[in-house]
């Protein structure tokens, strides 16, 4: 069978498991999950100065707090049969108005739960870590205030059941991203940055409303109940605008083709906020959008296909910005943008991909906030620099911070037994699985993701080999900044141990009888194993040949060689790789200066047209008044004149009517 | 007595009354536009006149006996002479030239004045009247008799207001042109006597202040006793509130330090004579 | 010949008056050219009370001839107090309210 036809047999989904209603203490309430974070960011925020010394405590107590509460909601949930496992609490009634009905209530299955998983315990290591990171930071404590507002927002959008809840925990992580990155606005060039990211998103959000308008016009309700139960009496056009809408939200908010100019840029939040929201939580939030929606795109294989080819440009531009960055956070958002593309090429790819990207999400959440820890501590050692010519030789003096980003740089390689090996190379097979009535897409796919691999084997080898090896190429004394490379203290390496555990053996662990994808299935559904065009041992081979070469290619130019201090000219794919590939040029010319102008041209319309109307009335006035002067000559014999034309003028009028 | 004023039955005037007229018209309109034309006064004067005499000849032509003498008597007699005494006043040889000063006035003037004429001419003969009955019957008792029954009688209120309007007019043109003073002139010396009788300010206002560091009009002068005079600031400055204290300008005590010192007095040469020198010897 | 000739006539010369208020800059011609429009209007109501057969209009032609008179008299009178001052009789000089 081949997926068409499987997707056929598959509508409507809403007959795959059918909501049921909580049970137990834990699963009703669950709306502590969003209200705890909430209320702590409240206190944080309202407290001010007083909360100073606990207030930091209070932060991670509450992201604690919601993880305990997430794992016993888990555990509920892994002790019912399958049939059971998707649970609709209804919390209130929001609107009523007329037809108008919306209700706010959550979704309690496998794939809001993995995300809550996700969020909470990594979010949790990360306001742990911040504690010691943010030390030195007289706003400390607004810091935690956000990364809990974040957290909040982060869940009621996992968790909400339906797009308007989530739409309202999308905005809401939105604005904590905004918030977070521009943390040190005093700063321009960060709050220009935050700016950045928060049109880049409004953009995106404009395809949510989108969708929910076109939904609400054409289903009648947004919960996603209602939704996927109606997708199947929707004219084929209405769906693919909505998945085409879906997706437009996705790539602002997960920084695809077209919309990834501002992730890049975000580096400019402390190295934490890079770890929680850019790396494991916020930005895969489009990739939960899409699979959530699967109904919609399974009905609508236009969209579908413009998901996989959107993932398939992302996953190549960020590969190739992310060789030539020399900024280290930099190069880690450029590969989240690439991992991303992975996984929303996993998801385009329908019910055969959605388990993967999921899985790929998640162990991409634990290696990649790993590796930006591991940067955080680099920076903590190295004065806050960023540079990575001038690291190398960090191995022998930060060894904990080696061997956590190490393991981590080892998981997103692909490199068996670690996790990202089990979940890419997944996805790479997902890719070679031909798609009845287009043969091509089986090979262009499947190049471009094995391709995307190898180039991945690179650039993250160049990133580790110039931080931790090769010869020291610090800044000295006489160029202002002595280095002394220390390691960092305990809150901050134990987060990063943990994660790195994570990073090794997650990805082995949850694919032992496909535990993770059999856990997926309620909201995936079950999706038949297909042969993809190549043989699997051929592709695993092929994927673990060019990792090795690109492995090999960046530890003979970078740990082998000498690295420049200073960036050499390199090619001109070299220079359009440091400057994002035009992205912002192309950004500028397509919309801002079209915006600029329209907005100049509106200007001056509203200057000429309507204030030209209104003084030009004066002028007329005042003109037309001058000209009248001028009859007051102050002659009699002017105003005589004037009397006896208007006589003559009246005979004429009396004379003609009455004749 | 009756003239040869009748109407026929078809209500056309006699052959007679005919020919006065297409004598009388064209003279007529020949001297209303030696008025319009004209370029001395008096030829004006005169023009008008004649036409006045025009007038009253057609009056008596139709059977306004009564109007034509008034006619006559009150316009020509009266009212021209007065515009003649008046023009000999302003003076008979202050000719008004024909040039116009007032741009588009003339072509103003033609086009309206032509307009009109064509248009009351075409409103007249177009209309229709009734037919014409003449004075015949009205005239029964002669025309006078008939006049003053209505002026009497009808329009008696009428009557006695332009009475009273004569004598108004009368009045008017009495005090309009009297030129002869009415009561005693009154001299230079009685208007003094009258002030100072009269009490209040004989000198005049003092000038606002003068100082060192300020020269306006909205500060006070000073009197001998160093009081600040208040109506030596404009009336309307005081009722404002912006006149400003004299205080603030006066000079300051001047202490030791002030005045100036020993070494830059004037240098005074040596061979200036004194007078004593000069005197002894 | 009708009665309407008289109109005629009449119509002509206060045409010709009214055009003489436009035209001249004396004062006095200019009151001139106002007694001759009064007088165009006389003649045309005598000739109405004739064709209508009362006298009425007649008598309301000497009404106006009253009242000219008494405007004749202001009139002069304001001309020669004025050109006692101004010593000129032109209309052209009273323009203080000139724009």
């Amino acid at each position: 069978m081949s997926v068409h036809t499987l997707t056929a047999a598959r509508l409507p989904f809403a007959d795959l498991v059918a909501p049921v209603a909580p049970s137990g203490v834990w699963q009703e309430s669950a709306w502590l999950l969003v209200a705890i974070p909430l209320v702590s960011a409240a206190i944080l925020l309202l407290a001010g100065k007083r909360s100073n010394r606990w207030g930091h405590w209070l932060g991670v107590a509450a992201s604690a707090a919601s993880f305990v509460i997430g794992a016993l909601i888990l555990v509920s949930l892994l002790g019912v049969p399958a049939e059971q496992r998707v649970v609709e609490l209804h919390l209130f009634d929001w609107v009523s108005v007329g037809q108008l009905s919306l209700n706010a209530g959550m979704r309690l299955d496998p794939l809001s739960l993995t995300f809550v998983m996700l969020v909470t315990f990594v979010g949790t290591l990360i306001h742990v870590y911040s504690v010691a990171y943010m030390e030195h930071d007289k706003d400390r404590r607004r810091f935690f205030a956000y990364l809990n507002l974040f957290v909040a927002a982060m869940l009621l959008l996992v968790l909400g059941n339906s797009y308007l809840l989530l739409f309202v925990g999308w905005e809401g992580v939105g604005l904590a991203s905004y918030l977070l990155i521009g943390f040190w606005n005093y700063r321009t060039e960060y709050a220009v940055a935050a700016k950045k990211a928060f049109v880049a998103n409004r953009v995106g959000d404009l395809g949510l409303l989108l969708a929910m308008m076109t939904l609400f016009a054409s289903v009648g309700a947004l919960d996603f109940a209602s939704v996927f139960a109606a997708v199947g009496s929707l004219d084929s056009s209405t769906v693919t605008i909505l998945g085409l809408a879906l997706l437009l939200a996705a790539c602002g908010k997960s920084a695809q083709f077209p919309l990834q100019s501002w992730l890049g840029d975000a580096m400019a939040g402390p190295t934490p906020v890079s770890a929680l929201i850019h790396a494991a939580t916020m930005v895969t939030a489009g990739v939960y959008l899409v699979v959530r929606s699967a109904p919609i795109y399974e009905a609508a294989p236009n969209a579908q296909l413009a998901v996989v080819v959107v993932g398939a440009i992302t996953l190549l531009f960020g590969a190739i910005v992310g060789c030539a960055k020399d900024d280290m956070k930099k190069a880690l958002a450029a590969s989240t943008m690439s991992q991303i593309g992975y996984m929303m090429l996993a998801a385009g790819l329908g019910p055969i991909g959605y388990a993967f990207a999921i899985f790929h999400l998640f162990t991409h959440g634990f290696f990649k906030a790993g590796m930006f820890l591991g940067a955080g501590s680099v920076m903590h050692g190295m004065n806050d620099q960023v540079d990575m010519r001038r690291f190398g030789g960090l191995a022998r003096y930060m060894k904990v911070t080696w061997i956590t980003f190490g393991l981590g740089w080892l998981a997103i390689l692909g490199v068996p037994p670690f996790s990202g090996f089990w979940s890419k190379d997944k996805i790479i097979e997902a890719a070679f699985v031909p798609v009845e009535g287009a043969e091509w897409r089986a090979w262009v796919f499947g190049t471009v993701v094995l391709v995307g691999a190898g180039i991945t084997a690179f650039y993250m080898s160049r990133l580790f080999f110039m931080t931790f090896h090769g010869e020291k190429r610090w800044t000295t004394a006489a160029e202002g900044a002595e280095q002394h490379p220390h390691e960092s203290p305990r809150l901050m390496t134990w987060p990063m141990i943990v994660l790195a555990v994570g990073s090794v053996a997650l990805g082995g662990l949850l694919s032992i009888n496909s535990a993770f994808t059999t856990w997926l299935e309620p909201v995936t559904g079950h999706a038949e194993h297909h042969e993809p065009v190549l043989p699997v041992p051929v592709i695993m081979a092929a994927t673990l040949v060019l990792v090795a070469i690109g492995l090999f290619l960046a530890w003979r130019q970078y740990a082998a060689s000498t690295v420049p201090v200073v960036a050499p000219a390199g090619s001109l794919l070299t220079r359009a790789a440091r400057r994002d590939l035009y992205q912002d040029e192309v950004n500028d010319l397509a919309l801002v200066q079209p915006g600029a102008y329209l907005t100049r041209s509106l200007v001056y319309g509203d200057r000429q047209v309507v204030d030209g109307a209104v003084t030009g009335i004066a002028h007329g006035t005042v003109g037309l008044a001058e000209r009248l002067r001028k009859l007051q000559t102050g002659y009699v014999r002017s105003y005589a004149a004037t009397m006896l034309a208007g006589v003559v003028v009246l005979l004429v009028v009396v004379l003609v009517t009455r004749i | 007595m009756t003239l040869a004023a009748s109407l026929t039955e078809a209500g056309n005037t006699s052959a007679g009354e005919a020919v006065v007229f297409w004598v009388l018209a064209p003279l007529m309109v020949l001297g209303a536009l030696g008025l319009l034309l004209s370029r001395r006064t008096v030829h004006v004067a005169v023009s008008i006149a004649g036409v006045m005499v025009g007038l009253a000849i057609l009056y008596i032509a139709q059977e306004a006996h009564f109007l034509g003498f008034v006619q006559v008597v009150v316009y020509t007699g009266a009212i021209m002479m007065l515009f003649i005494f008046v023009l000999m006043l302003v003076g008979v040889d202050a000719s008004d030239s024909l040039v116009e000063t007032l741009s588009g006035q003339r072509w103003i003037g033609v086009l309206a004045g032509t307009g009109l004429g064509v248009l009351l001419v075409t409103a007249v003969t177009r209309a229709s009247f009734a037919a014409p009955q003449g004075l015949e019957a009205a005239n029964a008792d002669s025309n006078p008799v008939g006049v003053s029954r209505l002026v009497f009688g009808d329009f008696v209120l009428a009557f006695e207001a332009t009475g009273a309007l004569l004598v108004t007019a009368a009045l008017g043109a009495l005090i309009l042109t009297h030129r002869r003073r009415l009561g005693r002139k009154v001299g230079q010396r009685e208007t003094a006597d009258a002030r100072v009788l009269g009490g209040g300010r004989l000198t005049p206002l003092a000038a606002p202040g003068v100082y060192a560091r300020h020269n306006a009009m909205d500060v006070p002068a000073l009197d001998p006793y160093g009081n600040p005079i208040e109506e030596s600031v404009s009336r309307v400055l005081r009722i404002r509130g912006q006149e400003a204290a004299a205080e603030e300008f006066a000079m300051r005590e001047l202490s030791e330090a002030d005045l100036v010192p020993e070494d830059q007095h004037l240098e005074t040469t040596e061979d200036v004579p004194t007078t004593e020198e000069g005197g002894e010897q | 010949m009708s009665l309407t000739n008289y109109l005629v006539l009449a119509t002509l010369l206060f045409t010709i008056g009214a055009t003489t208020v436009l035209l001249r800059r004396n004062g006095i011609i200019v009151f001139m050219g106002v007694e001759l429009m009064l007088n165009a209007t006389n003649l045309a109501l005598v000739t109405f009370s004739r064709i209508h057969g009362n006298l009425q209009g007649q008598v309301f032609a000497f009404f106006v001839m009253v009242v000219a008179a008494a405007e004749v008299v202001i009139g002069l009178a304001i001309i020669v107090s004025i050109f006692r001052t101004r010593r000129s009789a032109s209309v052209d000089d009273v323009n203080l309210l000139r724009n």
